[in-house]
Order: C-alpha cells, then structure tokens, then sequence
C-alpha cells in the first residue's frame, strides 16, 4: 500500500488506526487506574476543580490486598484455571476426533452431522441452561466444579469440532496416504502425522476454548452456589457488589488480574493461533 | 517377481463418473511402465487403484500371483511417490526416510543402514538432519524417493514426481530416474501427462483417454505406428500434423485431396487405403516428414504454400504454414533461410506417411 503523500497516511491510516487503539484499550486502561487509585479518590466527584480523571496522584495497592486476603478471590482463581483447562482438554480431544471424522472420512450423513453440530453452537446458553440445570440436578452434580466441567463442553465441543474440521482440510490428502502406504493404520496415521502436523490448529482451538470457558457467565451462576467454588466472572460480581455499594476498587482489582491469565495466554502463542486461522503449512 | 496384472478395471464413482473403463495391462518383472494421457483420462486413478487408495468398482489387481484388490496399501509391500512429495513437515528427512521401516518395527540398525544406503545414493546424505522446509524443490523430491527405496518394495509408484520442478531441474531428475531405475532394477509405475518423460523413461508406455486405454507398445513403436488419431496427436513434439482429406480413386492409384492440395497415396499404403476411397480420412505426417523440395523429389508428393510463422530453435527451425485447410509445422536444418510469407514448396516423405479413418479415427 503505496499512500504518496504524508498528510494523506495520516488522514486515513495513522489518525483511524489511534482512534481504535484507544477504543479498544482505554476500558483496560480505565479498569488499571480505577484499581490503584485510593478509596478517597474514588468517591469523589470529578466536578472538582483538583480532578485527575485519567491518573491518580497516590497509586495504592489496598484494593489487591483486600481482594486477596478478605474475599475468597485465590479460590475463585483456582477454581476458574481449573475449570478451564479440564473443560479445554475434554473438547478439544473430542474436536480432535470429531474434526477428523467430518473432514476426512466419507460416510452417510457425515454433512447433516456437521451441520448439526454446529447448529448446537448457536442454541443460547441462555435458553440451554433449564434443561441443563435439570439434569445436574439429578445427577447431584450441582454447586461441583464437575456442573461446569461437563457443561462447559456443550458450546466448547462444537465450536472446537468446526475449527478443527476446517484446519484438518487444509492439510494435504497425500500426507495420510502415503503414511497409510508406509504401513501406518489410519488410526496410527491421524495420531503421528495428522496431529503433529496440525497443532497449530490445535493449539488455537484449544486458546479460544480456554477464553470461552474463562469468560462464561451463566451457568456458573446458576450452577455453582458456595462462595468458595465461584469461578472469577461470578465471584467479582456477586461478592464484590453488595447490595447496590459497588466495590469499585477491588472489583476492577479483581477484573484486571482475572483478565491476565488469558492475556498471558494468547501472548504466548499468538503466532499458533493466527496459522491456526489461516490453514496449514504444505509440503 | 513382481509383475503388475490389471484385468478388466474399472472405476466409477458415487456421482456417476466412470473414471476408468476395462483397462487391462500387464507391468512385466523390472519394467518400467509409464502411463500418459491428458488430465482426467484415468491414470492417476488407475494408479491410485494398484496403490490401494481408491477402491476398484470390479476388476482385478495382481501383484505377482496375488490378487491384491482386498489388501491395505500398506500390504501390498509397494512404494509411492506423490507429486507434491508429501513429506511429512515436522519429521527431519532422516526421520521421513525411515518411518516406513519403523512401523513394520525393523531393527534400528538396519533403518540406519538402509537409509545412509538411500541418501548415498540419491545424494541427500548432508541434509538427513533437516526439515522438509528447509529444502528445495528438488531435495524435497529426493527425500521423497529415497523414502520410496528405503522399503525395498516390489513395485515403485510414481504420480507425477516432476510436475512440480521447473524446466531444467525436471531435466535433470528424468535422467537421475532413468538411472536409478537401472541400478535397483525394481518393477516401476509412472503416471504422467508430459510425452516426453513417456517417451525418455518407459520401457513401455500406455496412452490413455478418457478412462480408456487408447495404446500401448515401446516408446519408438507408439510413435512410428500410432494406433489412432489420437496417439499420434499426442506423442511427439511438435505434433503430427493432420489434414482432413476425401480419397479418390482415379483408376490405378489413389489420390487425397484437401481445398486445394493433392497428393498421391504412397504405393507401399494403397492396399490398405484403398477400403476408404471415396470416403473422408485424415492425413498425418510428422513435421520431419515434411521438407523443403528439392529437384530430386516427385512432384506427387509436392505441394506449393506459403511461410507463415518462422521459429528459431538454434538446432532446428520449425516453419509454421497452411495446406489443404489446416495449419502444419515441418522442421528444417538450421542453415536454412526463410521468411515469413515467402512462397515454398514442400515436399512429403512417402515412406513416412500415416492415414486414420475419418469417423473413428483409427490408424489405417
């Protein structure tokens, strides 16, 4: 993209692009100033003339340590890693297979089966959790970390099967066949070549599960009931506003170090999951 | 022994094509069978029949003794190679080479002997650490034959191995194959849509169209005696050339006749051409057929046209007419000097002159 003259990058690139940087980053930003600024500051009204909305002259730390030793914030956190991760790995290793099911192999109604498991993706979970909520009541499931864990997958496993399906298509028909000639089942051929190949693709479902499960709200709501078994979403919610007193400091305490391991996350591997996007490498 | 019989395959597919229509074929031990066609005349399915990676609609597939057609591809003690090499992308070529091995659980000596072997021979032995991407287009076909050797299997597959190297490279791995295929002596099958590497690498080479096996013989013999119109067109470089004609019979010898151009029918074809008088029938002579006439050519066999395009080859000059309605091509010796639009008279080699029926197309 060749723009000749400079006012004209500016007008059209430069000056767009800082308006959506600070769009987009300025809640962040917000939520890391309102989480050291002091309580006195706080409540104030910003109609004095000694108002700093944008900074805070006394940075304090009290918010974090009264989130972390008077709530049960370090449990909400274990709760909400671990919910997480077992619920990434069960869908992902039901996408793995399914994805490799509907891309690959030829059988009757295998284009209904994909159609409809992505249809499931789309049903609200607003809508999902009665009957849901029936079922983990049968099951004695309810107010366990195991309520999240098995319902998690319902909107996990179809969205990790669709993505999984559309990266396994991209990788070449011939990699498989000639492991197949080379003496590998196509069991075999799916977990040592297929796989392997694939993880980028992988490893970006697995990435989107992981925020998904850590940003859901409504069935840990309803699901879950003790104080120490909330996950980060309901926790900061139900614990931190009380009655119509907002806790404002330790709430955007507890919503910026609940966003940091997702940040810290996709950081890591941001490179994956834009393949992971875009399809695979051949050769 | 590892010879290849294939009886009366066919294949068609869910949607109604018929891919493959009656082939029969027999890839003698050590033989180097090369099978030609334009795309989609059923080669590569054919191919991918004996591999094992298509299933066979009826027909049989032998390899040796064994009917082969219920066997995975990986019993069918074969090797393929894929036109895009299909190297697996996070192994090294090393492990590449001996994945094959380790999954029948070879000792680790013997995958290490065997693949030094290969890589010695294919010339790959410096690159056995390194990743598919790190690799030219030609390394990367290397890799993927020398993983083909490593099995020591009875019969090669290759589907279009060099389709994907430019000009010189394709070249020069031709002959790298040719003399590779000498030195381990194994049965070979070539799937390819160049004449020319049918024509420089098989022992013997099968045309196929549409589905259906249209020739197969020695390289020289398909294009000294092609079996129809469609052989002939397609073997050879630049093309026979062909012009419809209508044969008459003028009591005692036999004319053709083209809007414009008429030559008398070589004695040595009258018999045969004969049956078509009257009829309409195509006339095919290959551009070397064709030169320039001299005082010592028969005027039966001469006609008068003018140069069109001239082509500079350096070894050869290809001068592009029209005659009897249709465009031709002959080739003359570089010292030759014409230009375009200069009037020329052409004359025809009798002995070098093929006729193919007019409706059917088949050589006469």
């Amino acid at each position: 993209m060749v723009i000749e003259r400079k006012w004209r990058k500016w007008l059209l690139f430069y000056l767009p692009m800082a308006f959506f940087i600070v769009f987009t980053l300025f809640p962040f930003y917000w939520m890391a100033v309102t989480a050291v600024r002091p309580d006195g500051e706080l409540y104030r009204t910003w109609r004095q003339a000694s108002a700093t909305p944008f900074w805070t002259l006394e940075p304090t730390l009290e918010h974090f340590k009264g989130l972390l030793q008077t709530t049960k914030f370090p449990h909400w956190l274990w709760n909400t890693m671990l919910i997480a991760i077992v619920s990434t790995v069960i869908s992902l290793v039901c996408g793995m297979f399914a994805g490799y099911a509907l891309a690959r192999l030829k059988f009757r109604g295998s284009e209904f089966l994909g159609t409809a498991i992505f249809v499931t993706y789309l049903v609200p979970q607003t809508l999902l959790f009665i009957p849901l909520a029936d079922i983990i009541r049968d099951m004695h499931l309810g107010n366990t970390p195991w309520a999240l864990m098995l319902t998690y997958p319902t909107f996990l496993i179809p969205f990790c099967t669709w993505l999984l399906m559309g990266y396994f298509k991209t990788i070449p028909k011939e990699l498989e066949e000639c492991a197949r000639i080379d003496g590998a089942t196509r069991f075999g051929a799916m977990v040592r070549i297929i796989f392997p190949v694939a993880i980028p693709g992988i490893l970006s479902a697995g990435i989107f599960a992981f925020t998904l499960s850590w940003n859901e709200f409504i069935y840990a709501l309803i699901f879950m009931s003790s104080a120490e078994l909330k996950t980060v979403p309901v926790g900061v919610v139900s614990e931190l506003i009380r009655g119509d007193i907002f806790f404002w400091g330790q709430l955007m305490a507890g919503a910026l170090l609940g966003s940091i391991p997702v940040a810290l996350v996709y950081s890591f591997f941001v490179e994956y999951y834009v393949t992971g996007l875009t399809g695979s490498v051949k050769g | 022994m590892a010879n290849v019989t294939i009886r009366k395959l066919n294949k068609n597919y869910e949607n109604g094509f018929h891919a493959v229509k009656d082939v029969n074929l027999e890839v003698r031990d050590k033989e180097f069978m090369v099978l030609v066609g334009p795309s989609g005349c059923g080669k590569t399915t054919t191919l991918r029949m004996v591999a094992g990676l298509e299933e066979v609609t009826s027909g049989e597939i032998l390899i040796g003794t064994d009917v082969v057609n219920d066997l995975p591809p990986m019993d069918r003690n074969i090797a393929m190679v894929f036109q895009n090499y299909a190297l697996y992308p996070h192994k090294s070529v090393y492990q590449n080479m001996a994945f094959g091995l380790q999954m029948r659980k070879y000792p680790k000596e013997e995958i290490e002997q065997r693949v030094r072997e290969a890589a010695d021979i294919l010339g790959i032995g410096p690159l056995l650490e390194r990743k598919p991407r790190q690799l030219s287009g030609g390394q990367r076909q290397r890799v993927a034959v020398g993983r083909a050797i490593v099995r020591h299997p009875e019969v090669f597959l290759f589907d279009e191995p060099l389709s994907n190297l430019d000009a010189q490279l394709r070249v020069q791995m031709r002959v790298e194959l040719k003399r590779l295929h000498e030195r381990l002596e194994t049965t070979a099958i070539y799937v390819t849509h160049d004449q020319v590497e049918a024509m420089t690498l098989g022992d013997r080479v099968v045309v196929m169209k549409d589905g259906w096996v249209q020739q197969v013989g020695e390289p020289l013999e398909l294009y000294e005696k092609p079996a129809n119109r469609f052989v002939a067109g397609f073997i050879g470089s630049p093309a026979m050339n062909f012009v419809d004609v209508t044969i008459s019979d003028t009591g005692g010898a036999l004319w053709v006749d083209a809007g414009g151009l008429r030559l008398k029918v070589p004695p040595q074809m009258v018999e045969r051409v004969r049956t078509h008088a009257g009829k309409r029938a195509t006339l095919g002579m290959r551009p070397e057929a064709l030169h320039l006439a001299n005082g010592s050519d028969h005027a039966d066999f001469c006609f008068d046209t003018a140069v069109d395009v001239v082509e500079p080859l350096g070894n050869e000059i290809l001068i592009n007419f029209r005659a009897g309605g249709a465009a031709m091509v002959t080739r003359v010796d570089p010292s030759v000097r014409v230009k375009a639009h200069q009037n020329i008279r052409v004359a025809l080699d009798p002995q070098r002159v093929h006729f193919f029926d007019g409706t059917n197309g088949a050589a006469i």
